[in-house]
């Protein structure tokens, strides 16, 4: 079997290793795909689907897909910058996402996407859902109106604490981010220190006595967009 | 040739958005040379006398005046531009918006810890406009052609946005001006 794989990203051509996804292959290779359920570290899970490409024309997720000789990924025209805005748009819509006072605004993965794509306002109707906030933790808030459902802090949990504080309930539209207890967060094993807590995109799981600490101008999507840490490896 | 004019309201919204608007500073006496004031509350003139080049909302709409109000403008503005978060994604006052009206009224009129309304009467005169069930985003209510986001703009995202259009120029904000807090 042969040590690489050859493919191509909107007509860059690389080898990436056996076994990789396409992202993994694009981030080694300075090719940003956009993603928010993707964290490296982090078992691929592919819910977000922003890092939708096309693969030999058809939509897959590069988090989860891959890689295998002679793929053409199609990933930065403007056929996937659209689809990725909607998706964005739509993350925008369906949960409650007021900017102006969240904690995380300026270092919102979520936030950052849509900054990076130049959307000035979602494209659909907002939905306004009425989502609860769990702050029963002394240390530890679930603000649910702001959660994507990315399920970093569950696989977090389960994979690098060994805990399964969180995991997922409902199915469809009304699937929601949930506790390993009867209702409430304090009544879980969580703990602050936990590596669950450093992973959510946006405002959902916060470190309560942590916010407004940076003040605007320099947190750490104000000047640069997000995935130019990974194009800037390209470019050196 | 007489200059184009240009009409600013504030909806449900702080004037904020307005107040980044006077934040341009000198800038400001640069686009006195190239338009003219029409309805705004900059210059307390309250109705529009006729056909604008551009219209500047801020604010959503909770209630039937803002309604009316935004589709006047959108009737006399060439160019209609949601100004701020509340115009285009309803902003602070959209809180409400998980909560019954019923509900907010009752908490704001009688039950709030700090009201003394001894008739527990919640205000219902005909002069008073109409809450609507929610705050609605503006482009929910009538065609939005451009949007600057944030809480407020920034002055330099304003300044950008009309220059542009003044000149005939599409609106093409860099990175730094597009900031949704």
């Amino acid at each position: 079997m042969s040590d690489t794989v050859a493919l191509t990203i909107d007509n860059v051509q690389l080898q990436g290793r056996p076994g990789q996804t396409i992202l993994e292959a694009a981030d080694e290779a300075g090719i940003y795909i956009p993603r928010l359920c993707h964290l490296k570290g982090l078992q691929p899970f592919g819910s977000c689907r922003v890092c939708t490409v096309l693969v030999n024309g058809r939509p897959q997720a590069a988090c989860t897909q891959p890689i295998s000789p002679g793929m053409v990924i199609e990933s930065s025209t403007e056929q996937v910058r659209e689809i990725r805005k909607d998706l964005i748009d739509m993350l925008f819509v369906e949960g409650n996402h007021f900017c102006m006072f969240c904690e995380r605004s300026g270092n919102c993965e979520l936030q950052a996407m849509a900054y990076r794509f130049g959307i000035s306002a979602p494209r659909y109707p907002f939905l306004f859902p009425s989502r609860a906030v769990d702050a029963s933790h002394p240390d530890i808030m679930i603000d649910h109106n702001r959660c994507i459902r990315c399920a970093r802090c569950v696989r977090a949990s389960r994979d690098l604490d060994g805990k399964e504080v969180f995991g997922f309930v409902n199915r469809g539209p009304h699937k929601e981010l949930a506790v390993n207890a009867a209702a409430r967060l304090v009544d879980t094993t969580v703990d602050v220190t936990d590596q669950a807590m450093n992973v959510c995109p946006v405002g959902a799981l916060l470190k309560k006595r942590t916010a407004y600490v940076v003040p605007i101008g320099r947190r750490k999507y104000d000047h640069t967009p997000i995935g130019s840490e990974i194009e800037g490896a390209r470019s050196q | 040739m007489a200059k184009p004019k240009i009409a600013t309201t504030s909806l449900a919204g702080c004037f904020g958005c307005h107040m980044s608007v006077l934040d341009i500073d000198e800038r400001i006496l640069e686009l006195i040379e190239l338009v003219e004031f029409d309805k705004s509350p900059i210059d307390d003139i309250k109705r529009l006398s006729g056909r604008c080049l551009l219209g500047l909302v801020e604010g959503g709409c909770c209630n039937e005046e803002n309604v009316h109000v935004l589709k006047e403008f959108r009737t006399h503005c060439n160019v209609l531009i949601a100004l701020g978060d509340c115009a285009t994604m309803g902003g602070i006052p959209a809180l409400r918006n998980v909560i019954p009206l019923r509900e907010c009224l009752d908490e704001a009129y009688r039950l709030g810890p700090t009201v003394y309304n001894p008739t527990g009467a919640i205000p219902n005169d005909p002069d008073l406009p109409l809450l609507l069930n929610k705050v609605y985003p503006v482009q929910e209510v009538v065609k939005i052609d451009c949007y600057l986001p944030g809480c407020p703009p920034s002055a330099d995202a304003i300044w950008a946005a009309l220059t542009a259009l003044l000149n005939g120029r599409p609106i093409e904000l860099p990175y730094e001006l597009i900031k949704y807090d």
